[in-house]
């Protein structure tokens, strides 16, 4: 009884005025305890029933020696119901021993009336394409006109709830330049913010900051998630693999804002493109970000046939929002994917012109993380240079050529001459191949995606296995889904699979992307289960806020700036995040949006954060991944010691102080500083980090080298400012805020204290400063204490 | 009630039945609730903590545990075609004369069982009324970085959580001041740098579950928390005081903000203080008596070593921690077996035995599963040079051997059998699910219950396949 309590407390009851829907009640149902066996899995399926359509010979209506599956409107015909609610062991659904939950009174309520009222069908919400909702009409025409702030005002409304006011112009500035750029706004932008008395200050400040550079690095961080972005082949010897101009092309992208449409198409298939650019071709290296093996240990068969299905796992979580890799051992069981519409996808990414293993130990394409095909970007200078060394080369081996005849031909004295002389020669073309490397290791180079010439059939794998081929199957969409629209119907390409993503009637591909850039701008996805809005996803909170803002993208021209920009203009985005705890509580994740969103920052923005105030980030952009130092041993406890390379060797100087997107990522031991904030290893697709929060962030956030030596050399800024301004500076530099006299009290205190402590303790003081003074010692004290408030790693 | 709201309501079910019903998965609320919230079990637990000493590289269960003196006879004969039954081999044995290698090492009867061991197992042969030998595991992979993923984490497919993560998950952390989940990797072994696979932070991963289930690797050299100690310069005094002046203005802000997560973040803190008291206690060993010590041998005292790792291991469940996973590699013998597995074995027998006789004097034998096991087993057939003093093995999913002790195991038996070769698993086959079952249930958990929906699906260790508990071995 208490259990139907706390049902009802979450539902609410059945009455009679309320209409049963399919997709709001009974698909969720039915997808949970009946779609594994009866669902569009044809393997799995028993007694010829499948209950996610109606019609054929397994259609929940069809009936099967007299039995009904499900017969509209009545019950008494209908074996669903009669299995729903039986209490014989063996009849009722679902069976006790597959372990699913029976129904609860309350779901069995909406089954009945569902049937009595004609058992409709309706089709998944995901699946339709979305359609610009109605502007919502809400009692409080006084908080906003902007149509985002309606959908969240109707629902709050709905809910009974009240926005919060506006956040204060600090707390805003702080958000606001986090959420775009990644870092925090200095001082002076802070008190250019506060004293601005332009009406449009804050559209202003939203320019700002989406002009900068550093937003591009900031939004790649997610992307490069998304696609598992990494400096490793992951597998075995998990050896360098360098796919940093991928990473460089998408932070170019953004800052370009290049439509979304344009950032899909080269990405899967800019190959394809005519006359591709560099830019298209690097872009194409999206299908070269997967794990991939070293040669030697698994047979390349089946190496192959993991790398395809890896990348189509990829495509289907970036693009698609789906696991459609469930379907790679049988039909899917929730959704409608078939095997076969699993491996006529593959079937367009399954013909690289490479080699399905990487490269032996030997030459420069392992040392410079290459893999063929890939695609050289050589200054003009560099390629000068290597047409100079290869023309040189050409010269050394003809006279070596000749001499070698001579030598064959000669006799002694005249002899010893020409051997002395093809010595020499052989030393001079040994020295100009080893320049030639050694230029090769400079010059940039990009692994892309390339076609071969023929199509290379491809087959069902039956459950998945490499070895075990079935029916052959051509490229296709799944069928499910708008049809594909091939410029020549003979030979599907990637690039016709491109640009059907890209298309208004893909219901997918917008919806899937507004989510992601939403759950980035707000903390969670209005479908929070960003990577499968499928059947088993979670349903949005805001269903219409959804669409709107997915049609709102397509018609924009897929402009990523827009979207970012019209969601941070809302008053939605601008509301307090302080609520009272009941408030929390009630509404953990803040899906509600009664509040501004409260979480803790991400692993990458903690650390820019404390170079960015400390006065050390290196803002240097691009290029090649950079070794931050990290506690000793780490690779060497894991790593094969033939791996390469298999000891980490710290990078010096300015490198080690360059934003985190360009930190080295190991997938096998990616950086602590940045694993231990939930930072996924990136060996699969991530399209959202959880927050833990532990005690191994604390002692990270408290002991960091690097950290310490940054609020050290914060310090002693700070002791350069006037006495009496250098809380202030302190505080206002790392939180955005200044200390209220409680604040500066509790500060001044520790401040004292510490001096007492290293006063007494002067050891200690020149350790921590290396040899200068108590005050320093005491100050980068303070600065760590600041380093570890909740508020400075917060976004709020 | 609109549209929306009705779905938002649904969902609001969808998640309370998730979480409700069984107690476990509770803890997957995460920072929503107590820290210390202990799920309940499924059944009454016959063992707390589990010590899986995984010998990464896979050794030879032909040379150490699974006794063929008959193959004498067969040396460099091909092996039938009806034994090797067309099985998949690796890239560096393919198409390659498959001849059969017999083992030069001696086996002898030990304890009341009168099972044969290997003359390179002294120590364990000692204590082998405590064991429980399983002759006939098998797995699905044939490369070592798939078979660890798949023996660590039930899957071979890379980011599920690891077993470890999953106990944490489930049964939630005894001794708040450490860690529910240790891995201790071993720093060098004996068999040289020739046969040794890498480890992946997957191995003991959380996957999809909240990341504080994810195991916590001691290093050997510096911290053996990573970050634990207080830098140069800081003393206990003054972190105190650091945090004090924190706590003091998160407090204040949590006032101001009513976000429950400021009390978290001050609860962590302070965890992290009292770790950097409790771990150094850990493991310092300058207390234990040499006669303790000299039990585990002599590497005992070097940093790094795996007699060092299991005596830390017999420590940490003194302390209450959960899940303890041992990681040696070197075992990966290809070549020159008969010259490198003398070493590997040196390096496990003698702790491996210390550690079962020391908790059993200590009566933690009972509550404590030790569970010994690489990720596959090698080949009958030669690899490299072959005579009869030199040769060497490639990989071999269809059988391995491995053993448990302890946790309510039954010793001094040997189950499952292999066929003449130690090809194929002739009776009472231990898929790697089954073994994962059989953890599981000693720690009071049904493996099929204990899940997390993740991608559509509901995961569980054990995978989709069905597994089954070991009883037959259960004292």
């Amino acid at each position: 009884m208490k259990y139907f309590a706390l049902l009802c407390f979450f539902v609410g009851t059945v009455t009679a005025a309320d209409t049963v829907q399919f997709n709001r009640d009974i698909r969720p149902i039915l997808s949970d305890r009946c779609f594994h066996c009866h669902g569009p899995d044809e393997h799995e399926r028993k007694a010829d029933l499948r209950l996610d359509q109606t019609g054929g010979e397994d259609g929940a209506y069809r009936a099967l020696d007299g039995v009904a599956g499900i017969v509209p409107g009545s019950l008494e015909e209908s074996e669903v119901w009669y299995r729903i609610i039986s209490d014989d062991e063996d009849d009722v659904m679902p069976p006790p021993d597959s372990h699913k939950k029976p129904l609860t009174d309350r779901e069995k309520e909406l089954f009945k009336k569902w049937i009595e009222e004609g058992a409709k069908y309706e089709e998944f919400w995901a699946f339709v394409p979305p359609a610009q909702p109605e502007t919502p009409r809400v009692k409080n025409l006084g908080w906003s006109e902007k149509p985002i702030d309606l959908f969240v005002m109707r629902k709050l409304e709905e809910k009974g709830l009240q926005p919060k006011e506006q956040a204060d112009r600090r707390t805003l500035i702080r958000r606001l330049s986090f959420d775009l750029t990644g870092l925090p706004p200095t001082r002076e932008e802070i008190a250019s913010f506060l004293s601005d008395e332009r009406p449009d200050a804050w559209e202003q400040l939203v320019e700002q900051y989406l002009a900068r550079p550093q937003y591009g690095e900031h939004m790649a961080k997610y992307w490069l998630d998304l696609v598992r972005f990494a400096d490793t082949n992951g597998i075995h010897h998990d050896h360098y693999r360098d796919l940093s101009p991928y990473r460089s092309w998408v932070i170019r992208a953004f800052n370009q804002n290049l439509p979304y449409d344009e950032f899909t198409t080269y990405q899967l298939a800019g190959d394809l493109l005519p006359n591709p650019t560099q830019d298209q071709l690097i872009a194409s290296g999206f299908h070269r970000l997967h794990l991939i093996i070293d040669r030697g240990t698994m047979l390349p068969e089946e190496s192959f046939a993991r790398n395809v299905l890896d990348r189509v796992e990829s495509v289907g979580t970036a693009f698609m929002g789906l696991t459609v890799q469930c379907a790679v051992c049988h039909d899917h069981k929730y959704d409608p994917i078939t095997a076969k519409d699993f491996f006529q996808l593959s079937a367009f990414f399954n013909n690289i012109d490479a080699t399905p293993e990487t490269g032996g130990r030997s030459g420069n394409d392992f040392k410079r993380g290459l893999q063929p095909p890939y695609i050289e970007m050589p200054t003009p200078k560099q390629e000068k240079q290597r047409a100079e060394l290869v023309e040189m080369e050409k010269v050394v081996q003809k006279e070596l050529e000749l001499l070698k005849k001579s030598i064959a031909a000669a006799a002694d004295p005249e002899k010893a001459e020409l051997e002395k002389a093809q010595k020499a020669a052989d030393a001079k073309l040994k020295k100009i191949r080893s320049d030639k490397a050694n230029l090769e290791m400079t010059i940039p180079a990009a692994m892309v995606m390339k076609e071969r010439p023929e199509v290379r059939p491809a087959h069902i794998l039956i459950r998945g296995a490499y070895d075990n081929p079935g029916e052959e199957v051509g490229r296709d969409t799944p069928g499910f889904l708008p049809p594909l629209k091939p410029e020549n119907p003979e030979l599907k390409t990637r690039l016709d699979l491109a640009r059907w993503f890209v298309t208004a009637e893909n219901p997918l591909t917008a919806r899937v992307a507004v989510n992601r850039f939403w759950q980035q701008i707000f903390g969670v996805g209005i479908v929070k289960t960003s990577e499968d809005l499928g059947a088993q996803g979670e349903w949005p909170s805001h269903p219409d806020l959804l669409d709107y803002l997915a049609t709102r993208f397509v018609e924009s021209g897929w402009d990523v700036k827009a979207l970012i920009r019209e969601m941070v203009l809302s008053e939605t985005y601008r509301q307090s995040s302080n609520a009272s705890p009941e408030e929390f509580e009630a509404d953990p994740e803040n899906r509600w949006l009664a509040r501004g969103s409260r979480y803790r920052f991400d692993s990458e923005v903690i650390r820019d954060q404390i170079l960015a105030t400390s006065g050390l980030l290196n803002e240097e952009m691009y290029g090649k991944s950079v070794k931050p130092p990290q506690p000793e041993g780490l690779w060497k406890a894991v790593a094969l010691p033939s791996s390469y390379p298999n000891r980490f060797a710290p990078d010096t100087g300015d490198k080690i102080r360059r934003r985190s997107v360009y930190t080295f990522w190991k997938r096998g031991l990616p950086p602590p500083q940045m694993t231990i904030l939930n930072a996924p290893t990136r060996e699969s697709c991530t399209a959202r980090r959880e927050r833990t929060n532990t005690p191994l962030q604390a002692l990270l956030l408290m002991n960091e080298t690097e950290y310490l030596k940054a609020a050290r050399h914060f310090a002693k800024r700070v002791l350069e400012e006037e006495p009496k301004d250098r809380l202030d500076f302190a505080y206002e530099t790392i939180t955005s805020q200044v200390p209220d006299q409680e604040e500066a009290e509790t500060l001044k205190a520790l401040l004292e204290d510490l001096q007492v402590s290293y006063q007494a303790k002067p050891e200690l003081a020149t350790s921590l400063t290396e040899g200068e003074s108590v005050e320093l010692a005491a100050w980068t004290m303070v600065i760590n204490t600041l380093y570890n408030l909740d508020i400075t790693k917060t976004r709020q | 009630m609109t549209l929306e709201e009705n779905i938002m309501m649904h969902q609001g079910r969808r998640q309370f039945l998730q979480t409700s019903g069984t107690g476990l998965g509770l803890t997957a609320l995460g920072s929503l609730l107590p820290q210390n919230l202990l799920a309940k079990t499924h059944r009454e637990p016959k063992a707390k903590h589990v010590i899986f000493l995984f010998m990464a590289g896979a050794p030879s269960q032909i040379d150490l545990f699974d006794y063929k003196p008959d193959l004498e006879k067969q040396f460099r004969q091909p092996l039938p075609e009806s034994i090797s039954q067309g099985q998949r081999v690796t890239a560096m044995t393919r198409g390659k004369e498959q001849l059969v290698a017999p083992s030069m090492f001696k086996f002898h009867r030990s304890g009341s069982s009168g099972m044969w061991m290997s003359d390179l197992l002294p120590h364990l042969s000692k204590v082998s009324d405590d064991l429980c030998i399983i002759k006939s595991l098998s797995t699905d992979a044939i490369n070592h970085d798939p078979a660890k993923t798949f023996v660590c984490t039930g899957s071979e497919i890379p980011g599920r959580p690891s077993m470890g993560a999953w106990l944490s998950y489930g049964l939630g952390a005894i001794n708040k001041n450490l860690p529910d989940f240790v891995v201790l990797p071993s720093a060098y072994w004996t068999g040289g740098t020739r046969n040794v696979q890498g480890l992946y932070s997957r191995l003991w991963g959380s996957g999809p579950l909240p990341s504080k289930h994810q195991g916590v690797a001691f290093q050997t050299t510096g911290d053996p928390v990573l970050f634990l100690s207080n830098p140069k310069g800081v003393d206990r005094e003054i972190r105190r005081k650091m945090l004090d002046a924190a706590g003091t203005l998160n407090r204040k802000h949590l006032g101001e903000i009513g976000d429950n997560e400021i009390a978290t973040t001050i609860a962590q803190q302070e965890m992290a203080f009292r770790m950097q008291a409790s771990v150094p206690e850990l493991t310092d060993l300058s207390q234990e008596p040499k006669s303790v010590l000299d039990t585990y041998g002599p590497e005992v005292g070097k940093n790094g070593s795996f007699a060092r790792n299991c005596l830390l291991a017999r420590r940490m469940v003194e302390r209450g921690v959960r899940f303890i996973q041992l990681f040696h590699r070197g075992w990966d013998h290809h070549t020159i077996l008969p010259k490198q597995l003398p070493g590997q074995a040196f390096d496990v027998d003698q702790p491996a035995a210390a550690l079962i006789q020391d908790l059993k004097k200590r009566g933690l034998l009972e509550e404590t599963l030790i569970v010994f096991a690489g990720e596959f087993g090698r080949t009958v057939y030669g690899q490299g040079n072959l005579t009869r003093t030199d040769y060497g093995r490639d990989h071999h999913p269809r059988c391995f051997s491995g053993w448990i002790a302890g946790g309510g195991i039954r010793g001094g038996m040997s189950y499952g059998e292999t066929d003449d070769f130690s090809y194929n698993v002739v009776k009472d086959s231990v898929p790697i699910r089954n073994l994962h079952a059989t953890m599981l249930h000693q720690l009071g958990i049904d493996h099929e219950r204990l899940t997390f929906p993740f991608q559509g699906l509901d995961q569980r260790l054990t995978g989709v396949e069905t597994a089954r508990v070991i009883r037959e071995i259960l004292a």
